[in-house]
């Protein structure tokens, strides 16, 4: 299991990588994993804002359907376009080609309550 | 929790196992894409030693099988399959199931793995032909080898020429156990499907030498989530999903098992006038172009009207479109009329096809 040292996560299995006050948003390596071949990700083309603890869309994966739950307040300021014709980009590389969405965050003291690699490590169960 | 005798191989392959019908089954090896496209296009290899084999036999056999399927068993002769249905008086469906006739006095019966309890019970019960009804399922193995190579990776290893016809059968050794090849399978590939008796020991050596067998052919496991791609893409349907015990044969599209000339069976009377009083809803197909994953459970509208519902949907791997079934009152069931897929709030157009979605 992949879990990279310089990201933060959340309970629900996403991703968050911080440079400066721009977010970039993902799943981790175990959610793509449960959720199997991913065929789209579905979010509003025209989202301005992602709001913590909400949904700001959902992965429809063959087998199954989960919404993505923003680890951040924030603007958004770019969509993986790529991930329109290449969903699978999220399966085979989650942390890197296969992000999802970028965005400025609003407050980054709300980073201070996401997981560090080693908690969502633990949380696992590894 | 059951395991089939392959377990230890899915295990061991790395799959990912899921609880169905009371067994652990593999879902998934790889993915279940690259396992739905290797069947299309070369071969795959099904555990589905969930399914129910139950026996039938006795002076009366096929009395027995008349009264208690759809279809017109009559017609079977030895070695021949037949797709048919078992319906409650009330024309429900208890099980969706294949007959197989090995002689005038012996049926294999093959039943869904989640019904086989249900479905046995329910023969028991309306045995009034003095036959023998025996489950055997526990004893039997069952793979399913599918894909246009099925027939060059089967043929290697049978002491038999593979020269049969669709849903026929025959008794041969492969890999020299004792066998009923069948020539079915629910993808709508040439394929044939393996029933045999034994332990792991006898599972495994069929196992090993179909892949051995089918080294040069790229043959790869096949999990149950590409098994329902599989058979949606066909349109085929599955119990509990498109068929159940309220919806009759003919609105499911059945009306071709579905032999009302046959003297008696259980439900006729009731089929016969549903038939007469015009069916009230039917199973149809739809797809759709746009970037939406229909599932079961979700409506269908047509001018912001609820029509219908969703009964099995997935994107098929091979059109890259999404696809459906599902039942729609029978004024909107015109081929080429248009119907939305309502999905979190939101009408996604579809259109209504025809079956199959691929064909071949």
């Amino acid at each position: 299991m992949n879990i990279p040292e310089n990201l933060k996560y959340t309970k629900d299995h996403e991703w968050v990588k911080v440079e400066g006050n721009i977010g970039t948003i993902g799943i981790t390596d175990f959610a793509q994993g449960e959720l199997g071949d991913i065929v789209y990700i579905d979010i509003a083309p025209d989202i301005a804002g992602i709001t913590i603890g909400e949904s700001f869309g959902t992965i429809e994966a063959v087998k199954t359907v989960s919404d993505m739950y923003a680890p951040v307040t924030g603007k958004v300021l770019e969509l993986n376009t790529k991930l329109n014709d290449e969903p699978q980009l999220v399966n085979t590389d989650p942390y890197s080609s296969g992000w999802i969405i970028k965005v400025e965050i609003a407050d980054l003291s709300q980073l201070d309550n996401l997981l560090n690699a080693a908690a969502y490590k633990a949380q696992l169960g590894q | 929790m059951k395991k089939t005798k392959f377990y230890s191989i899915h295990e061991k392959l790395g799959a990912k196992i899921v609880d169905f019908a009371g067994y652990q089954m593999p879902v998934q090896y790889s993915s279940i894409i690259a396992e739905h496209k290797v069947v299309r296009t070369s071969v795959g290899v099904f555990d589905v030693s969930h399914m129910g084999e139950i026996f039938i036999r006795g002076d009366r056999a096929l009395d027995f099988v008349q009264h208690i399927t759809v279809n017109d068993a009559a017609v079977l002769t030895n070695g021949r399959v037949q797709y048919s249905a078992m319906c409650y008086p009330d024309g429900g469906i208890v099980d969706d199931l294949l007959v197989y006739r090995i002689n005038e006095k012996e049926f294999m019966l093959v039943v869904n793995a989640s019904n086989k309890n249900k479905d046995f019970a329910w023969m028991k019960e309306n045995n009034q032909f003095g036959v023998d009804i025996i489950d055997e399922s526990d004893d039997y193995s069952l793979l399913a080898v599918q894909g246009p190579n099925s027939k060059n990776v089967v043929e290697k290893i049978c002491d038999k020429q593979l020269d049969l016809e669709y849903y026929y059968f025959f008794f041969a050794k492969v890999a020299g156990i004792d066998m009923i090849v069948s020539r079915t399978g629910y993808t709508g590939e040439l394929g044939y499907e393996l029933y045999f008796k034994g332990g792991e020991a006898e599972a495994i050596k069929v196992w090993n030498a179909l892949f051995e067998a089918g080294k040069d052919f790229d043959i790869q496991p096949v999990g149950l989530g590409a098994r329902d791609s599989l058979r949606l893409e066909m349109g085929f349907c599955l119990y509990g999903n498109d068929i159940d015990q309220t919806t009759n044969t003919l609105e499911a599209g059945l009306g071709w098992i579905t032999k009302l000339k046959k003297a008696e069976f259980i439900a006729k009377d009731v089929l016969l006038k549903a038939k007469e009083d015009g069916l009230k809803r039917k199973l149809i197909p739809m797809v759709s172009g746009e970037k939406a994953f229909p599932r079961h459970g979700y409506d269908l509208s047509v001018d912001g009207k609820i029509v219908g519902h969703i009964t099995s949907g997935t994107v098929s791997p091979i059109l890259d479109r999404a696809i459906a079934l599902g039942y729609v009152d029978s004024q909107y069931c015109k081929e080429g009329n248009k119907i939305n897929f309502v999905i979190r709030g939101k009408e996604i157009p579809a259109v209504i096809t025809k079956l199959p979605f691929v064909k071949n």
